[in-house]
């Protein structure tokens, strides 16, 4: 309670009913205010229209995506708005943007549904967005709590349970996306994805525009690749999967593809979940934990909404939507590929999807402390303009439990897709292996993969192939300096 | 599972062991006649080696599996307890005559 909350003379709407428009800040800021662990909690990065005071665009967000509207009604002296109103808490200054401020806001939890991530967007991302006080505004964190993570599924199966369905343990997994993406044949396509995985990946992959498009529909695909994934298992001894992408226009076309894939006996299915909306997405979550299917997640459409610096929702809030709503596998960035990731956030989006618990580090552009309560782990999946020069750096950068993913790192091979698999293979084999013996992999890289290509021609064909390949071009979105004494990560080539 | 290089040579492997025993992983090694891609149990050599503590724990009881089972392959795991999961999986012997 604010203290004019508290003193009925100011009041207003506890003891009677004054209509007309109040400020947003009588009621919705109260600095001071000391969260309760059951509360949602957002830090919201706003810029106000010129003339409006930050306390009262701050309280403005918490209204508007809590209970308030633009003027009092009668109804509010029906119930008790204490219990269901957002609080902003607390505003801090950004550095360097003196338009802009933090703003952080208390949900209650009695404003949300049980298990509903669409509810949880509705809400807190909804009508706001588009708030005419407000020049841009743009949800960096959000601080889930035990009490409401627990109402949601999680991941389908988790990072261990995929490795002991899998059995393959102690090192990042290796994916491929098949090229082009669109216009081979199924039987083609199938060819694809046997010499890849003859040659030594764990996993191939739809892309996330693959569905059922008339040069080769679904259930085509399904088959011939399928087949592929039985011959590579039986010739290889190991365990391997194609994402089958079951994307489609309704739910009854999604399941219908998922029960095929089932039927044939795919381990693995794909998602678009961005594209197809967390409703769907949640339901075929829950269908691939019903199924023992696991479940890949392509993030299709995601830059539309986080890559603004100043609008939108940031790329580790939608994770964590993710991680709730359930997948095995999230693709997120690659830090020395062609798509976008600053290292720094891109480690911390890592650490929300992996760990159990991550303490806020401003630095890392985590504004809260995170628990996830054993909720199931999602591996990571880097992808995009990689290739075997890049191994030791990514095994150094993602640790063990990730899925590199290569696509034209493998497939543009001069030998083709099966020694470009086994060049990828063998690159991650030499560099698990250093990493045991103690070397630095950071360091020490270049000289790791030239003393396996000694005994790989399809390494050493990749190694000359790739030498110049790099993308260095400077991030669309950085994080905000801010924070004690962390001196952000150096972002470096291969 | 290391299957892509050339199989380690002695001083190789202890390094590895010795990575694992820093990483505070429990040793374990297990073996097959010929391995199959749906087969989750191997036969178990012995109990996990939860007392070693040095690389020649371990070696002894690898070369101790690989004469008690020179046809066979054996894998050498490094188990992690608090997340229930392997950090380390190494092939440590392949029958030349298995060989896909």
């Amino acid at each position: 309670m604010t203290t004019s909350m508290s003193d009925p003379e100011a009041a207003g709407v506890q003891d009677a009913y004054q209509p007309g428009v109040h400020e947003y800040r009588d009621a919705y800021y109260e600095p001071g205010y000391d969260p309760a662990d059951t509360d949602i909690l957002a830090a919201f990065r706003v810029t106000p229209q010129p003339g409006v005071p930050p306390e009262e665009a701050a309280a403005a967000v918490a209204a508007e995506s809590s209970t308030g509207t633009w003027t009092t009604v009668w109804s509010d002296l029906l119930t008790d708005l204490d219990r269901y109103r957002a609080r902003c808490y607390q505003i801090e200054p950004v550095p360097g943007q003196p338009d802009q401020l933090i703003a952080y806001i208390a949900y209650p939890l009695d404003l949300f549904e049980e298990g509903s991530i669409v509810n949880l967007l509705s809400s807190i991302v909804g009508n706001v967005f588009g708030f005419k006080a407000l020049r841009a505004l743009r949800l960096e964190d959000l601080r889930l709590p035990v009490a409401y993570l627990k109402t949601f599924p999680g991941p389908p199966h988790g990072i261990a349970v995929e490795r002991d369905k899998l059995d393959k343990y102690g090192r990042p997994l290796l994916g491929g996306t098949i090229k082009p993406k669109i216009g081979l044949s199924a039987r083609n396509y199938g060819r694809s994805v046997y010499e890849l995985l003859r040659g030594g990946l764990d996993f191939t992959k739809d892309d996330e525009n693959v569905n059922s498009q008339p040069v080769m529909r679904w259930r085509d695909r399904f088959e011939f690749t399928m087949e592929a994934v039985r011959k590579a298992e039986n010739e290889t001894g190991e365990r391997k999967g194609h994402y089958l992408n079951v994307t489609a226009g309704t739910m009854e076309d999604v399941y219908q593809r998922a029960e095929f894939a089932r039927e044939l006996g795919a381990p693995i299915i794909m998602s678009d979940f961005f594209t197809m909306g967390f409703t769907a997405h949640t339901s075929l979550s829950r269908w691939c934990r019903d199924n023992g299917v696991l479940l890949h997640c392509h993030r299709a459409m995601h830059a539309v909404v986080d890559r603004q610096r100043n609008h939108g929702v940031h790329w580790r809030v939608i994770a964590k939507w993710l991680r709730m709503a359930g997948g095995d596998q999230l693709h997120n960035g690659t830090v020395v590929g062609k798509l976008e990731g600053d290292r720094t956030a891109t480690m911390a989006i890592n650490d929300l999807l992996r760990e159990d618990s991550i303490p806020a580090d401003k630095s890392r552009g985590i504004y809260f402390d995170q628990a996830w309560a054993s909720m199931p782990a999602v591996f990571p999946v880097a992808s995009g303009g990689i290739h075997a020069w890049h191994m030791p750096e990514l095994v150094d950068i993602f640790g063990t439990d990730c899925v590199l993913q290569f696509g034209g790192g493998t497939q543009g091979h001069p030998e083709g897709n099966r020694a470009g698999a086994t060049a990828v293979r063998v690159a991650l084999e030499a560099v698990v292996q250093a990493r045991g013996e103690g070397r630095d992999l950071a360091a020490e890289g270049p000289e790791i993969l030239d003393a396996a290509a000694r005994r790989s021609p399809e390494l050493r064909d990749a190694l000359v192939l790739w030498k110049e390949a790099r993308f260095d071009f400077d991030e669309a979105d950085r994080l905000d300096l801010v924070g004690a004494g962390s001196s952000p990560e150096r972002r470096t080539a291969r | 599972m290391s299957s892509y290089l050339a199989q380690l040579d002695e001083r190789q492997l202890a390094k590895q062991i010795q990575y694992l025993l820093n990483e505070g992983l429990v040793p374990a090694i297990e073996y097959v006649r010929q391995p199959d891609p749906r087969d989750h149990y191997w036969s178990m050599w012995k109990l996990p080696l939860f007392q070693a503590r040095a690389v020649e724990d371990v070696l002894t009881e690898i070369h101790a599996c690989k004469a008690a089972h020179p046809d066979y392959f054996i894998k050498l795991i490094g188990y992690d307890r608090q997340r229930q999961t392997q950090a380390v999986s190494l092939v440590v012997q392949q029958p030349p005559q298995d060989k896909a």
